[in-house]
């Protein structure tokens, strides 16, 4: 009877073991900010690319029903391609707002870009040392985080917004 | 007088010297423990890609204004959850991590008693 009890014993912490390990392989271990949805973005301070003196902080977010905040840079090759989608949601759309952050960028690149692919943003803040970027979560961009007039995180994108993303982005502030 | 000077110029210099090198040990104990996201394997120590180089400007500053350990990898990890750094804090998601070993021990010592009990048992008999 005692064997018996230690057989079962060892086949249950067998059992449990490769349960834990199979969840564990199972579970999708590269990185990604879902958790981050339904967090507020707080305490924050954007400069003005052009105007050292000019710059808006969460009050002035708060204004605005849907608020995009997008990294980009000139050097950032997949920026230009997200760049049309962006051009669209500020064209079509007046539910939303687009703010652009330069990330670690010269100024007059950042300016150029803007010129030769449009400007799509309402406000455009600098981030020459990428230190902003870490209070939204960043990690790499482009990136944009939704928010909304709570400055609750709604979703974030990770990599360039295309066309699925620009819809998702649309069906989100309807 | 002037050993006396050049000892107080010797005693300053040492002192800020030694309060850098405490410094620069916290910090480096710091970017240990948090992981790089963008890296295979690395921890913000080991790594010098553009992501490592923001969080050791912004842990540095943090730890200037005199923010504790615990403060910084709190504020990353809002901002990144918990994959951030590479000892996690206690929680519901995370409690089989801390109590497995722990059960592991008492159960294995349980199995040992069993067996131990047995063999003895079988012995007399």
């Amino acid at each position: 009877m005692k064997i018996s009890i230690l057989k079962v014993l060892i086949f249950s912490f067998i059992i449990f073991f490769l349960l834990v390990f199979w969840l564990g392989l199972k579970k999708d271990n590269n990185y990604n900010t879902r958790s981050l949805v339904g967090n507020r973005i707080s305490n924050f301070q954007l400069i003005e690319i052009n105007n050292d003196k000019k710059y808006i902080s969460e009050e002035d977010l708060k204004k605005n029903r849907y608020t995009l905040i997008n990294f980009f840079a000139s050097w950032c090759a997949p920026c230009r391609n997200e760049h049309k989608y962006l051009m669209n949601l500020s064209n079509e759309n007046k539910k939303i707002k687009i703010i652009g952050i330069n990330f670690k960028d010269k100024k007059n690149n950042a300016l150029n870009f803007l010129e030769e692919l449009g400007n799509p943003f309402s406000f455009v803040g600098k981030d020459s040392e990428g230190k902003i970027s870490i209070l939204f979560g960043i990690y790499g961009i482009p990136e944009s985080v939704l928010v909304d007039s709570d400055l609750t995180i709604i979703k974030k994108f990770v990599g360039p917004i295309d066309q699925v993303q620009y819809h998702q982005i649309l069906k989100l502030i309807q | 007088m002037k050993i006396k000077i050049f000892l107080f110029i010797f005693y300053i210099l040492f002192s800020i010297d030694a309060y850098s090198f405490e410094n620069k040990n916290k910090l480096l104990e710091i970017y240990k423990n948090l992981r790089c996201l963008v890296c295979q394997g690395q921890s913000i120590a080991d790594s010098n890609s553009d992501f490592a180089v923001t969080i050791k400007l912004v842990v540095q500053d943090q730890f200037n204004e005199g923010k504790t350990e615990e403060e910084i990898y709190k504020f990353l990890t809002s901002k990144y959850g918990e994959w951030i750094v590479y000892q996690p804090t206690f929680n519901v998601n995370n409690f089989l991590l801390w109590t497995l070993p722990y059960v592991v021990l008492i159960f294995g010592g349980f199995i040992i008693f069993l067996v131990v009990r047995k063999t003895k048992h079988n012995k007399v008999n």
